[in-house]
């Protein structure tokens, strides 16, 4: 792969201990806020840009602007007073935190789920997967100016929320997923009506695509921008869409398969040129997969059979003394739970490892350098970041 | 996991293996051999990908436990490596330079746990806690209710209500 190498004569230099020497005086350099209040940010976090003209020469990462400390409050609540808590360290795609902290529970509590149980948690968890897949290709096209991509995502979104509105209850914070199992089945004519969804949501990807994929303002801003070097994966954790781009099939899912996705037969996508275009059309191909992994677990979960299984009352656990890491491929990457308990009612420690911490701070930092502040806005959305996993 | 471990336990010397599943294991290394134990799993066993480092805090013992957990993508195993260090002046080689991504969660653990890693790049820039003046909020002695009521104030006309006195009021109204 050739990259682009940027004349570096007109940066500024290095100090020994690898810092960059910016005389803010000398009238070269401007300091430019990015956020936390920004159309082109994601969500609730700024980027402190330096620039020399229009191009960026530093960038710092700087999150905080919602930090509750969920990791520190979860240390005085009961196993299951934390449900309301975890899911919201990710708003659009909550449910990947419910299924993993339920999940690090049953295992250090040694409770199995059922079979039906777990085809439920992979439905819930593919339909999250739509929903925040959808939320990013509105913010990816909103980003280089195409507003009317997010208007149609948007719509499709909300059907998927009626979705789940129906068999959950709840559109955003679903809290379904219990430890040993989930709270209810399908409701009447489910099927039904999630594939008339399901059909609408390709009849509207359809439409992105043509309007998106095929945008000359789009392709001429995105092709060959903000390139992440197959190199980097490793160095800086790179995981989910963002290293598949790269060329990478690293997907959870088939790695280290979990729930029933061995029963499943889908193949991870992946595309080789790393750059925004490549990332947006790798999450477009995924969020079509997920469309076809949600018709296979229909067609094939079974429909009858415990949704949670036998277990004394959640309001009196006590977990023996352990310490487990449960990680889900979620829609930016890899999510885990690290979940320490010392035989108490409640947790140790527990540490969220959400895939936005190591995109949007070192990958970020790392990528900014060298592209114009009109391009910064796209790229760091086309990482697919959100705030609260960063500082949870 | 076993084979890995007696691998590795000829090498360094490792504690006990804690196998919690077939596929995840944690394993107790001494501080001084952390490094080049990393190294060795990274550059031969294929344990490649630094998921994540945290720490845990042990008040009782006197003791925080840095966890750094490692995965291998293709034998599909992921190895917990525990550091314990002594809570007064905690302090633990940087490993930024193994892994860039690290300087990221060392400088949280520095400003969240007070621990120090000396060379880590812009260990002492603030990450998430602006001006920042008690002991470092994720430790066990930290008491979140009482550094709440010291800063903040209560929004007039507001009632709490005790959880177990409101559902007994609820379920028993009569005071049965």
């Amino acid at each position: 792969m050739d990259f682009f190498a940027p004349d570096r004569s007109q940066y500024p230099a290095k100090k020994p201990d690898g810092t960059l020497d910016i005389d803010l005086a000398s009238g070269k350099y401007l300091k430019l806020w990015q956020g936390p209040n920004h159309p082109g940010i994601t969500g609730n976090m700024s980027v402190e840009l330096t620039v020399c003209g229009d191009e960026v020469v530093e960038g710092k990462t700087h999150v905080g602007y919602l930090h509750r400390g969920f990791e520190k409050l979860m240390e005085r609540r009961s196993f299951i007073q934390c449900f309301p808590i975890v899911c919201r360290i990710c708003v659009p795609e909550p449910d990947f935190n419910e299924y993993c902290y339920a999940v690090a529970v049953e295992d250090l509590a040694g409770i199995q789920s059922p079979e039906r149980a777990n085809w439920m948690r992979a439905l819930i968890l593919e339909m999250g997967r739509i929903n925040s897949y959808l939320m990013y290709l509105g913010g990816q096209a909103g980003a280089l100016g195409l507003g009317v991509i997010g208007q149609w995502t948007t719509y499709a979104r909300d059907l998927m929320l009626d979705r789940f509105e129906e068999m959950t209850g709840a559109r955003i914070y679903h809290m379904f997923i219990l430890p040993g199992g989930v709270r209810d089945g399908l409701p009447e004519g489910f099927e039904q009506r999630m594939e008339e969804t399901l059909r609408e949501i390709e009849s509207t990807m359809k439409d992105v695509h043509d309007v998106m994929f095929h945008n000359a303002v789009f392709k001429k801003r995105t092709v060959g921008q903000g390139v992440i070097d197959p190199a980097w994966l490793d160095q800086y954790g790179v995981t989910g869409p963002n290293a598949r781009a790269a060329g990478v099939a690293k997907d959870v899912r088939r790695d280290q398969p979990y729930l029933v996705y061995r029963e499943l037969e889908f193949e991870p996508v992946i595309g080789h040129d790393s750059d925004i275009y490549t990332r947006s059309d790798v999450r477009r191909r995924d969020l079509l997969m997920s469309v076809d992994l949600i018709r296979q677990i229909l067609a094939k979960m079974p429909r009858s059979g415990p949704l949670i299984a036998d277990m004394p009352s959640m309001l009196h656990w006590k977990i023996p003394r352990g310490e487990t890491y449960v990680r889900g491929e979620c829609s930016r990457g890899e999510y885990g739970y690290y979940l320490v308990t010392d035989g108490s009612g409640f947790p140790r420690r527990v540490n969220v490892r959400g895939p936005s911490y190591t995109h949007a701070m070192a990958l970020l930092e790392r990528m900014i350098v060298n592209i114009n502040i009109s391009d910064v806005a796209a790229l760091m959305v086309s990482l697919h970041t959100y705030p609260p996993e960063i500082e949870r | 996991m076993r084979a890995l471990h007696t691998r590795l336990q000829q090498l360094f010397p490792l504690g006990e293996l804690t196998e919690q599943r077939p596929d995840l294991g944690f394993v107790t290394v001494p501080a001084a051999y952390l490094r080049p134990t990393l190294l060795h799993l990274r550059d031969r066993e294929g344990y490649t990908h630094l998921v994540l480092l945290t720490a845990v805090d042990w008040l009782e013992d006197g003791q925080f436990q840095l966890t750094y957990l490692l995965s291998n993508r293709s034998s599909a195993q992921d190895l917990g490596l525990r550091v314990l260090l002594p809570r007064e002046g905690a302090s633990m080689e940087s490993i930024h330079d193994v892994w860039p991504t690290a300087a990221t969660y060392q400088r949280e653990l520095r400003e969240m746990f007070g621990i120090d890693f000396p060379g880590s790049p812009r260990l002492h820039e603030e990450f998430i806690l602006e001006g920042w003046n008690d002991i470092p909020p994720y430790r066990r002695d930290f008491d979140t209710l009482k550094y709440a009521r010291a800063n903040y104030t209560d929004r007039p006309g507001r009632e709490t209500h005790d959880p177990e006195q409101h559902m007994k009021q609820q379920l028993y109204p009569d005071g049965a």
